[in-house]
């Protein structure tokens, strides 16, 4: 218990931030009324995001314990309990999904017409769960909320869905349960193996034999991999993003998948290190072809949407390179990442969701040579492309630089082969920009569109803020992860023991 | 007042059987049958805390029995509620209807008492045959017989089933020289090495494998769930097999765990069970036979909790069977309410149900999300409880398997959710549901919410249920 910190200043803070949006789903259950349901889920959300503003306050960042715990027994015969904490894995994530979400409202204002407050229920239960996620201490809890998120955001997507929702939704559910039934045994039988606890930091650093490691880590990589996802598992990635309303989008990019990767942190490297070291060549290289493919894949698009969803399989890729190379800068680089990747491919679905609205298409075809009418839109629409690619002063920019840095110091062979999707992500960018701002001498009529108003600009702006605040200085973000990256790292080399000799062995 | 839920059915039953003599109101007696089920369900509360033997020491009354009288008074009273229309029953036989229900309860109240064979035999017959007639009572929907076969083929295979356990009982009486339940049990343990004893026990437990609808006794259930008025499988799919947990617990309690024979084929029948029902479900289109493989699919868990041999096993199974039977009644309620005539559903005709009645669609996407083991949801805890246990006795490619089992049924739950909310309600009208029907959707939903969400309690209850046989 000593890696847990009570913060007496704010003893119930993070469990507010995960009930508050439950709590909020009761008035909507008995108020059909739409205009209401609008502004009162706009109201908690934002709530929320301002109560999680001294979480990030009042953040120790000289200390890897887990801060701001609150622990109560849940279920005694199981020794299950409800623990939650931050620490600096998760807080920015923590505070990304907060922030998020009363933009994902405000983007849903006008676009979700039908069975509004059925719609905003399922935003708030998915933020309740989704913070949850990123708190839980309990592997119990942490797996409950994990696959009661589906239930949600299976609906967001099959019920305000695209016309391919059915089969989309379906699959997105399939794969992710299908993903998480061995982390459920996987479960189990740490439970077992740890004189019955379901608590996480009991789990982490304990020795077991390098064969159970293996198989815990097998079973992990399959749940996270596809969360992620990873390259051979990301198929149903585009599906959803492509037929999800634009919330549902932006949900899914910016925190959905970082859980995946949270995971490969929170428990793949701390309960299986010699596993995470043996299988660390293998990822890496699947994380490499993620990026080229995802680029190359990106590059050949028609659709808007399943352009940005193809990208984000490659800036996830970059996103597990850097965690698998294992040294400082990958690791913050990766967790950095993270958070730049919700942002910016957050930001991009934005926008083609508002191209969306005006022209009821998202075919790349049909919205070139925007430019002339909608110079605001397109003014932001450069800004978050910039920042997707890398371009130096962006957000992307300090973490793919921190990543391949890192990527370097491990291997120089890896690092060459990530370069090109680097490349990649400014060809498929820059040639969806051009599309869009000037398009051809074919472009269609574009004269009658409206260009942002209000509510969409107090949209974007936020977005805008941090691109350029993590762009230029990263510091204040870089502080808050340091100690605790610094310490999984400790202690990683530390149990990495016999497995290294055994690599090394093979690989010299 | 030991036996006052038993006399109560009783009466009830003799007070409907006046009723169908004369020529009365249908209506009336409906709301009467209903009255009557809530006075059974009272008398089961007024004697939770009884104790005592009755009949020569055949009949037990314990904490264990009182409280599955409750179950089963409880889940009885909620299929008299969702069945009051009996939509699909002639009206002239509704009284007599109602009368085999009550005498079918009576039968398996008796059932969760009884300790000695005979007893176990008799009140296991009076609960089946009184079945067995109301399968058959399903109106003649284009002269196909439907029904009949239905009733037949639940007959012949319970017949076949209870002959399996005459016979057995028949071993245990002749190894032992008793059909005390408790006398034969503890001379029975000195044995286990002898086929007989082993033999004797599992076609004993045959009988109660049919009425759960355990592999290799499950042939009877898609056909008859499809055949029977959508009532009475509600009824079929629930309330007996408590009953049938409840003696399978009290059995195989007084075996002990070396009986490594029995422990492997008891494995085999719950993981085959399990695969069996999961993968014949995938196809289904009639949403009473993918129900009632999916059934089949779930008595597979509780048998995975019951052979842990352990006290927590039991009760875990206790709280999983009680889960499941109020997920499934809240599928049957729905079932129950869109027919217009007590047809069958297809999966096709809930297309857009959450336009025509969004409270049913609701009921129904939590029971199914819950079947399917999702959490926050009492199927998830059920399913994590009886997993954790069995892995605690070492059970780790067991607990693969029903892992596993679980990612296969998900999709066919899945695709009954999918038709309910993401397709358009072509051609069907608006369900309009009454006071009765959206109160017991409500109540189920937030049992099946309570139940996942707070299980402490409930396990701290059914824990001391079983204490109370040990």
């Amino acid at each position: 218990m000593d890696q847990l910190l009570i913060n007496p200043d704010y003893p119930h803070i993070l469990s507010t931030l995960i009930f508050l949006p439950l709590a909020g789903t009761l008035l909507l259950l008995f108020i059909n009324n739409d205009a209401f349901a609008r502004y009162w889920t706009l109201g908690i959300t934002t709530v929320t995001a301002i109560l999680s503003i001294p979480v990030v306050m009042a953040f120790d960042t000289t200390t890897a314990n887990f801060q701001f715990v609150e622990q109560y027994s849940w279920i005694q015969s199981l020794n299950i309990q409800y623990v939650i904490g931050v620490d600096g894995i998760s807080i920015l994530l923590v505070m990304l999904t907060t922030l998020i979400m009363p933009l994902c409202v405000l983007a849903s204002w006008n676009y979700i017409k039908t069975r509004v407050p059925a719609f905003m229920i399922c935003l708030l239960i998915m933020e309740s769960a989704m913070l949850g996620v990123f708190m839980a201490l309990d592997i119990v809890l942490f797996y409950i909320l994990w696959e009661a998120m589906l239930i949600p955001m299976y609906l967001l997507i099959g019920i305000w869905g695209g016309p391919r929702k059915i089969y989309a939704s379906i699959k997105f559910f399939l794969y992710t349960l299908a993903g998480s039934i061995m982390l459920l045994v996987a479960i189990i039988w740490l439970y077992q193996t740890n004189n019955y606890s379901f608590f996480i930091p009991d789990m982490m650093w304990q020795d077991y034999s390098l064969t159970a490691q293996t198989y815990l880590f097998l079973a992990f990589f399959l749940a996270f991999a596809i969360k992620v996802p990873m390259f051979p598992f990301h198929t149903w990635l585009p599906a959803a993003h492509v037929e999800a309303p634009t919330a549902g989008s932006v949900i899914l990019a910016s925190v959905l998948l970082k859980m995946g990767t949270y995971g490969f942190l929170r428990f793949a490297l701390p309960i299986t290190p010699e596993a995470t070291t043996l299988f660390m060549p293998y990822v890496l290289w699947l994380s490499i072809a993620g990026i080229i493919y995802g680029g190359f894949t990106a590059l050949a698009q028609q659709d808007m949407k399943k352009l940005i969803a193809y990208s984000s399989v490659g800036h996830m890729g970059f996103v597990t390179l850097g965690i698998f190379v294992l040294n400082i800068q990958g690791v913050e680089g990766a967790i950095l990442q993270m958070i730049n990747h919700g942002i910016t491919t957050g930001a991009l679905f934005l926008c083609v969701g508002m191209i969306y609205e005006r022209t009821h298409s998202r075919e790349l075809r049909s919205a070139t040579g925007v430019g002339k009418y909608m110079p605001i839109y397109v003014t932001f629409l450069t800004f978050f492309a910039l920042s997707s690619f890398g371009f130096p002063g962006t957000n992307s920019f300090v973490g793919e630089f921190m990543i391949l840095a890192g990527t370097f110091k491990h291997s120089i062979v890896l690092a060459l082969a990530a370069i090109p999707g680097a490349v990649l992500a400014a060809a498929y960018m820059l040639r969806m920009l051009q599309k869009i701002v000037w398009g051809g001498t074919d472009n269609p009529d574009q004269s009658w569109l409206q260009d942002l108003n209000v509510r969409e600009i107090i949209i974007l702006c936020p977005f805008l803020f941090f691109v350029f605040w993590i762009g230029l200085g990263p510091q204040p973000f870089i502080d808050l992860m340091h100690i605790s990256v610094t310490n999984l790292l400790a202690q990683f080399h530390a149990h990495q023991g016999q497995a290294v000799a055994a690599v090394e062995l093979i690989f010299h | 007042m030991q036996f006052l839920p038993e006399l109560t059915l009783l009466g009830a039953g003799l007070v409907i059987f006046l009723l169908s003599l004369g020529k009365t109101d249908i209506d009336k007696m409906k709301t009467f049958a209903i009255i009557l089920g809530t006075i059974t369900f009272g008398a089961t509360l007024l004697s939770w805390d009884q104790e005592g033997t009755l009949f020569f020491g055949s009949y037990q009354v314990d904490l264990y029995s009182q409280v599955f009288k409750i179950l089963i008074a409880g889940a009885m009273l909620v299929v008299l509620i969702l069945g009051r229309q009996l939509k699909d029953i002639k009206k002239s036989v509704h009284p007599e209807y109602y009368l085999f229900l009550f005498i079918s309860v009576l039968g398996l109240m008796m059932l969760v008492s009884s300790i000695e064979l005979l007893a176990i035999f008799v009140a296991l017959e009076l609960s089946s045959f009184a079945v067995y007639i109301m399968v058959a009572m399903r109106n003649d929907s284009g002269s196909s017989r439907f029904q009949m076969e239905a009733g037949i083929k639940y007959l012949l295979f319970g017949v076949t089933a209870t002959g399996f356990m005459l016979f057995g009982m028949s071993y245990m009486f002749g190894l032992t020289g008793s059909t005390q339940l408790s006398v034969v049990m503890s001379k029975l343990s000195y044995m286990y090495a002898q086929p007989a004893a082993i033999v004797a026990i599992l076609m004993v437990l045959a009988g109660f494998f049919y009425k759960l609808a355990i592999f290799p006794f499950h042939f009877w259930v898609p056909d008859v769930y499809e055949g029977a008025a959508n009532e009475t499988t509600a009824f079929i799919a629930s309330v007996p097999k408590l009953a049938a947990v409840a003696l399978l617990i009290r059995i195989i309690s007084m075996v002990n765990g070396e009986g490594q024979v029995i422990v492997n084929v008891l494995m085999a029948c719950a993981i085959l069970s399990m695969f069996y029902g999961n993968l014949s479900a995938l196809i289904q289109t009639d949403l009473k036979r993918l129900l009632g493989f999916s059934g089949i699919a779930h008595a597979g868990f509780v048998l995975l909790g019951i052979l842990t041999f352990q006290l927590s096993g039991y009760a875990n199974a206790i709280y999983y069977i009680s889960g499941y039977v109020v997920m499934n009644l809240a599928c049957f309620l729905v079932i129950c309410s869109i027919t217009s005539h007590g047809e069958n559903v297809q999966i096709n005709d809930l297309s857009g149900l959450h336009k025509r009645s969004p409270l049913l669609a609701l009921t129904l996407a939590v029971a199914l999300f819950a079947l399917a083991g999702i959490p926050p949801f009492v199927g998830f805890m059920g399913k994590f409880m009886i997993l954790t246990g069995a892995l605690k006795q070492g059970f780790l490619i067991m607990v693969i398997l029903a892992a596993l089992n679980t990612a296969i049924a998900i999709f066919y739950y899945l695709s009954v959710i999918r038709v309910t909310y993401c397709s358009d309600p072509n051609n069907h009208g608006r369900i309009n549901s009454n006071l009765f029907t959206k109160t017991a959707s409500i109540v189920l939903m937030l049992i099946i919410i309570i139940m996942g969400v707070i299980p402490q309690p409930f396990l701290n209850f059914a824990t001391s249920t079983v204490q109370a046989i040990m």
